[in-house]
């Protein structure tokens, strides 16, 4: 599977050469995606090492992951949606028909037409290109709340299960504590105290459910403290963090993968009911629950201009619902079948 | 469990003092006087002074939130914009935020359990797929937008029911065809999850032993389903539900801005945006109170649905 896409890469690559020389807010994108195809190029060639040197027959649980993963087509059909998603946000300087700020005012809220494929907004923005647009923002600002959530609920969950007792009280009475806030409004107010930047509501967003994160890793590790290897590893003097992060880890990492997962989606729908209410991603960068505000509002003149974006935002959740049910499926039981 | 009871009330002390110094910093985080949001530009020093000294403003941080906290019981925590009591004011709120709440909550297990348990039990028929799928959408679309679909149909295209606003009481018809729209909206994630859990929670209890044992023995299947089957997956349906109240909150905010429900969500969202900082303070511990203690009763009852489960 990897091949064809590196292709596509490289060919992608090569057609957007001249426009890179043209405009020049297109180069950070395309260097983006050139690293990408590099990884993707060298994740190629390491998987080609590692066939060469298995042995014939036997299959490690990665590949039954793998495997499993590749018979769920609902799974499947998730993370090639993801996969495209990813890709539209990366090369939407490429790919938009018109710039998502400029204003047609030939064209107010109006349906599909030749000119704007999926209609134009209250201003006469392209609907089309500030979903692309959209899509860029909610995926890039999701996705690091997500990463910036993990580490913190992971980390929290290790240190709870690790050293128990007193330590383990403070830190999950905290989070409970912090749980009673009702989030949106929790999220509401600080982005009213810090100011409504991207960074803040990378920050704010990823603050919501640690909890959920760190009881289940908690949960792991608690399990994992008393294990013969991590107590030889404590009598060989092995200094705690680095038996946290060495053996610990690595045996906590599948739930971590699927929870994170299972969070893209529930934080870019936060994201888009944050800018929904106006609190998210600042007017005028286009951000899908904006859209959908506006949208309502001249809900009598065109559908057009709430349906585009909230479609677009259940594809990307359901994207990566499906794919992460599939994935916490195929991790379930690793071996068997 | 009366011991435990208790133990889980006086918990709710320290929770709330945290939520409410969290909620209190975060205001006076706010940049901007609210001062200014009040008298406009042309405030005169004295004026602001003089609102400074209304409000309490002028004090030590430590003796603001403690005044605030001690004002916001006894009534005396006066908004800034409405200029009334906040307590009265949020209270007055509060019915029309817990009718859609209750409203949703109900359709969601009116739908939800019964298509639970039939996916289960009819697993892997069209029927399951078809159920499923549709789950899977709702778990997905975010709350405003349902709402928004809802509000096309039924009051654009339809124009059988009211886009928006707040039509008197559940118990009339007009409050009623107010009432459905949101309640819907509301209820759709609920409803997606809860279906999901249902058929789950069923079908691992459907290949128990003891299941067996009861079909092996002659037991109307009818009764194997209900009387063994579901009454044991309750336990973590049960669970599931305590948790969406949470979410049902968090949504409650966005479908009371979608609808123009006259909520407490929607007054805590206006209070922000006009700094009214009492105001704030007033709706996020209320909600706070009423959530922990909705979470409260939702462990008790859990309790007593499970006699498994040891209080200590």
């Amino acid at each position: 599977m990897l091949l064809p896409l590196i292709i596509i890469n490289l060919l992608l690559l090569v057609a957007f050469l001249p426009q890179i020389m043209v405009s020049q807010d297109t180069g950070l994108s395309y260097g983006i995606f050139a690293s990408l195809t590099a990884l993707l190029m060298f994740g190629y060639w390491r998987n080609r090492l590692n066939l060469a040197s298995q042995i014939v027959g036997t299959r490690s649980t990665a590949n039954i992951v793998l495997l499993k993963l590749k018979r769920n087509k609902a799974a499947m059909g998730g993370l090639i949606i993801v996969i495209m998603l990813i890709y539209i946000a990366i090369l939407a300087p490429f790919i938009v028909p018109v710039d998502p700020l400029a204003m047609d005012w030939g064209a107010l809220s109006q349906g599909p037409s030749a000119e704007h494929w999926l209609g134009s907004d209250d201003l006469g923005r392209d609907t089309l290109s500030r979903t692309i647009y959209g899509t860029r923002i909610a995926l890039g600002i999701g996705l690091l709340a997500v990463f910036l959530n993990t580490i913190m609920g992971t980390g929290l969950g290790l240190l709870a299960g690790y050293y128990g007792g007193k330590t383990d009280n403070i830190i999950m009475r905290s989070l409970e504590f912090w749980n009673a806030i009702p989030f949106i409004l929790m999220a509401i107010a600080l982005m009213a105290a810090l100011g409504s930047g991207l960074f803040n509501l990378i920050l704010v967003v990823s603050l919501t459910g640690i909890l959920e994160f760190a009881r289940i890793i908690r949960g792991d590790s608690m399990l994992l403290r008393s294990a013969d290897y991590v107590n030889a590893a404590r009598v060989m003097g092995i200094p705690d963090n680095q038996i946290i992060t060495r053996h610990i880890l690595p045996n906590c990492l599948a739930p971590t993968i699927v929870m994170a997962t299972l969070r893209v989606g529930e934080t870019i729908l936060t994201i888009a009911g944050l800018s929904f209410l106006g609190l998210g991603v600042q007017p005028p960068t286009a951000s899908l629950g904006a859209m959908l505000a506006s949208g309502q509002q001249f809900l009598h003149q065109s559908l057009a201009m709430s349906l585009v974006p909230g479609a677009i935002i259940l594809l990307i959740v359901l994207a990566f619902n499906l794919f992460g049910d599939g994935l916490r499926d195929a991790l379930d039981s690793k071996i068997g079948q | 469990m009366l011991n435990y009871a208790l133990k889980r009330l006086l918990l709710l002390i320290p929770m709330l003092i945290f939520v409410s110094v969290f909620v209190f910093v975060i205001i006076k985080m706010t940049p901007g006087d609210p001062s200014a949001m009040l008298l406009g530009d042309q405030a005169t020093a004295e004026s602001i002074a003089a609102v400074h000294a209304k409000y309490a403003l002028d004090q030590p941080l430590p003796v603001q939130y403690i005044k605030m906290m001690q004002h916001f019981f006894t009534g005396e925590l006066n908004s800034i914009f409405y200029k009334d009591n906040v307590l009265s004011f949020v209270l007055a709120r509060l019915p029309a935020t817990l009718e859609l709440g209750f409203m949703a909550l109900i359709i969601a297990l009116f739908i939800a359990i019964p298509v639970g348990i039939i996916s289960a039990v009819k697993r892997n028929t069209w029927f399951d797929y078809g159920a499923m799928s549709l789950a899977m959408f709702g778990v997905s679309i975010p709350v405003f937008f349902t709402g928004i679909l809802l509000i096309y149909f039924f009051a654009v295209y339809l124009k059988v029911l009211p886009a928006s606003g707040y039509g008197g009481h559940f118990w009339t018809i007009e409050g009623l065809r107010h009432l459905i729209l949101p309640a819907l909206s509301l209820s759709f994630v609920m409803i997606a999850s809860t279906t999901r859990l249902t058929r789950s929670a069923m079908l691992e209890v459907i290949h128990q032993d003891y299941i067996r044992t009861a079909r092996a023995k002659g037991v109307s299947e009818r009764s194997v389903i209900f009387y063994h089957a579901f009454r044991n997956a309750l336990i973590p349906i049960s669970t599931n539900i305590g948790n969406q109240i949470a979410r049902l909150f968090a949504g409650a905010v966005l479908t009371e801005t979608v609808f123009a429900w006259p909520g407490v969500g929607r007054l805590a969202v206006n209070a922000i945006f006009r700094r009214d900082e009492p105001m704030v303070f007033g709706c996020v511990l209320m909600m706070a109170i009423v959530y922990v203690v909705i979470n409260l009763i939702v462990d008790l009852v859990y309790g007593f649905m499970n006699p498994q489960i040891q209080y200590d």
